[in-house]
């Protein structure tokens, strides 16, 4: 039997496949289509400090192969989703990462500090770069600086008790320097990819479709930008952990991002058309990975970046 | 074990018919078993384009009726007006072609415990699951008064067999090509001045719902509608869908139209809020 478990810094999993944080709610909702147990973990909707409304309807245009969103972080509040929502998954045995966004830097260290205590927790996925804020200048993950200011106030908060994983932007100019900046605070690993900045016009009205005129795009159309995201900054930091997401809704999909150099993979868009996508990925890529020889996942991790072997013939 | 949507299953039902009826399609499914979980109000949602489709995201249809009778066990029937690419791709099928479909999902219409006189409300295609409800309300003893309207004639979705379960039945067309001109909720405030009416079920554009909703106002009649909001899941995990909802204390929220829904109470609902967001944080 092929080892498909996986680490995220210090978190092990038993399954490589992740939900994709606000693609799955808080878990509850999934749990009449898969067996929460028998998946990587249950990434959750990015959690703020206070209850949030979101942005107004639309909020979703269907694109080719994709679609864009401009949910704009509804929720219930930090304090809500603890009494709550983590209790369910806990009680359910589900393995959690609490996906956390903010406006400001402290808002995000108040956050982690409020998880530093909570049961259950697996590790902290750091939004930094959702696309459905009010000011694009506010995407942390957009700014080096500002990206690293989020993540070094996180660590202090978590005091080392949980490792932290920053999500990114692919609408930047250099990746690798916002990456390299976010472990050099102190993240443990990477969530890559999160939504591409995106529009669409509806020819009606002929003004923007979403309510919130830009949103972020999802789903397969944008699978080939999450590979090569994945693949430049497992090229210059070989050793971080990555989790890959980004259009993934076949086994074939998983296992091209475990390739470039994902150690676990997050599906999202996908479970939205099957809400057992996460469980079929996941077997389908375990036969894949069989096929291919592979005694355990691991050993897949970046194999498309292996030296060109001496030729045979 | 959650408690949401706790009867849905994902099945693959075959087209026993697709039949053009006005400007409508009427499709019935060999669903099987599940039939015995839908109710009127839930819905369906479907997988179009095929294995090679671009289009990622299911379509929701509400459920006309169902039937656990006849040789072929449970069947469902679904109108579907072949508006956007997946209508268009759902009316195109075959008999005999398989489907990818999600049900019963989404909240029912809650029916009376003791025989009430009820008005069902129809707009456009809207009225589709309204015939199954009244096969409900009437087997409850219920007197069940329907009006449909629609824009013209052709748009306007009233089979023969479902009159049966009908006291009465009135159409209003605005172009006047089909039973009276003018609009459906025209004559709704004159029958609660009369009393005549306890409960309201509404199904159609939301223009029409909401305009129900002020038109009950004031009055201790029931109203029960099932919104209209665009869907990217179906079973409550992207928060697309969502409308303005106030709780018991009138604290308004964002609900999800496809589990807290479709069908709600309309007097909670916030109709000068939707496309908008509430002004004090929750
Ligand atoms: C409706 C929707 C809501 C999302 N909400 C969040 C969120 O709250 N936090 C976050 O970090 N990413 C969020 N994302 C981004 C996803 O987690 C993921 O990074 C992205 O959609 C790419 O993966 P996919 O193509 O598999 O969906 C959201 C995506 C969608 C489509
Ligand atoms: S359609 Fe996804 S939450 Fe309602």
């Amino acid at each position: 039997m092929i080892d498909m478990s996986t680490t995220l810094g210090t978190a092990w999993f038993a399954h490589p496949i992740f939900t994709a944080s606000g693609c799955a709610s808080s878990g509850k909702e999934l749990a009449q289509f898969i067996n929460l147990e028998d998946i990587g973990a249950v990434v959750t909707k990015s959690v703020m400090n206070k209850a949030r409304h979101g942005r107004p309807t639309p909020r979703m245009a269907e694109t080719a192969s994709g679609m864009v969103n401009s949910i704009g972080l509804q929720g219930p509040g930090i304090d809500s989703f603890l009494a709550n929502d983590l209790p369910w998954l806990v009680e359910n045995r589900a393995r959690v990462i609490v996906s956390i966004a903010g406006e400001t830097v402290e808002e995000y260290a108040v956050l982690a500090r409020k998880l530093r205590s909570a049961p259950g927790i697996s590790a902290v996925e750091v939004n930094i770069s959702c696309p459905n804020v009010e000011n694009r200048g506010l995407v942390f993950a957009c700014d080096p600086d500002a990206s690293r200011n989020v993540i070094d106030g996180v660590r202090r908060a978590l005091g080392g008790e949980l490792p932290i994983i920053a999500k990114l932007s692919p609408d930047v100019t250099d990746l690798v320097s916002i990456a390299r900046g976010v472990i050099d605070s102190g993240a443990d690993g990477l969530a890559l990819i999160n939504t591409v900045l995106a529009m669409v016009i509806n020819i009606d009205s002929m003004r923007p479709h979403l309510a919130g005129k830009t949103g972020g795009l999802s789903g397969p159309a944008i699978k080939p930008i999450a590979v090569r995201a994945i693949y430049q900054v497992h090229s210059a930091m070989p050793k971080v952990p990555i989790l890959g997401m980004g259009g993934v809704s076949s086994g074939r999909d998983a296992l091209e991002l475990i390739l470039a150099g994902a150690s676990g993979v997050s599906v999202g868009t996908a479970s939205f058309g099957n809400p057992s996508a996460v469980t079929q990925i996941q077997n389908e890529l375990q036969f894949l990975l069989e096929a291919r020889g592979f005694t355990s996942l691991t050993q897949a991790v970046g194999y498309a970046h292996r030296i060109e072997e001496a030729s045979t013939s | 074990m959650s408690a949401i949507n706790k009867f849905a299953e994902q099945i693959r039902p075959i087209v026993v018919s697709n039949k053009r009826v006005g400007q409508y399609h009427q499709i019935i499914l060999n669903v099987g078993d599940v039939v015995t979980n839908c109710r009127p109000g839930n819905f369906i949602a479907i997988n179009v384009g095929g294995e090679s489709t671009r289009m990622i995201l299911r379509r929701a249809f509400a459920i006309s009726r169902v039937s656990t009778s006849g040789v072929l066990g449970g069947t469902m029937e679904l109108i579907v007006a072949p508006h956007g690419q997946g209508s268009r791709w759902l009316c195109s099928l075959q008999e005999g072609a398989e489907i990818d479909a999600i049900t019963p999902l989404g909240s029912a219409f809650g029916i009376p415990t003791s025989p009430v006189n009820a008005l069902l409300v129809g707009g456009g295609y809207g009225s589709a699951p309204l015939f199954g409800l009244a096969e409900v309300l009437k087997s409850r003893g219920c007197r069940v008064d329907m009006y449909l309207g629609a824009s013209t004639g052709s748009k306007i979705y009233a089979p023969m067999e479902g009159k049966r379960a009908v006291n009465t039945l009135r159409i209003y067309t605005e172009d006047g090509s089909m039973g009276e001109i003018g609009r459906v909720t025209a004559p709704i405030a004159q029958l609660i001045a009369e009393g005549a009416v306890d409960v309201i079920y509404s199904c159609g554009p939301m223009g029409m719902l909401s305009a129900i909703s002020s038109i009950v106002k004031g009055s201790d009649v029931v109203h029960q509608c099932a919104v209209e909001e665009s869907m990217a899941c179906g079973v409550g995990i992207c928060m697309t869908c969502v409308i303005p909802v106030a709780d018991e204390f009138g604290v308004t929220t964002m609900k999800r139209s496809c589990i807290d829904g479709p069908v709600m109470d309309g007097s909670l609902v916030q109709w000068n809020l939707v496309g908008k967001i509430p002004e004090v944080t929750p």
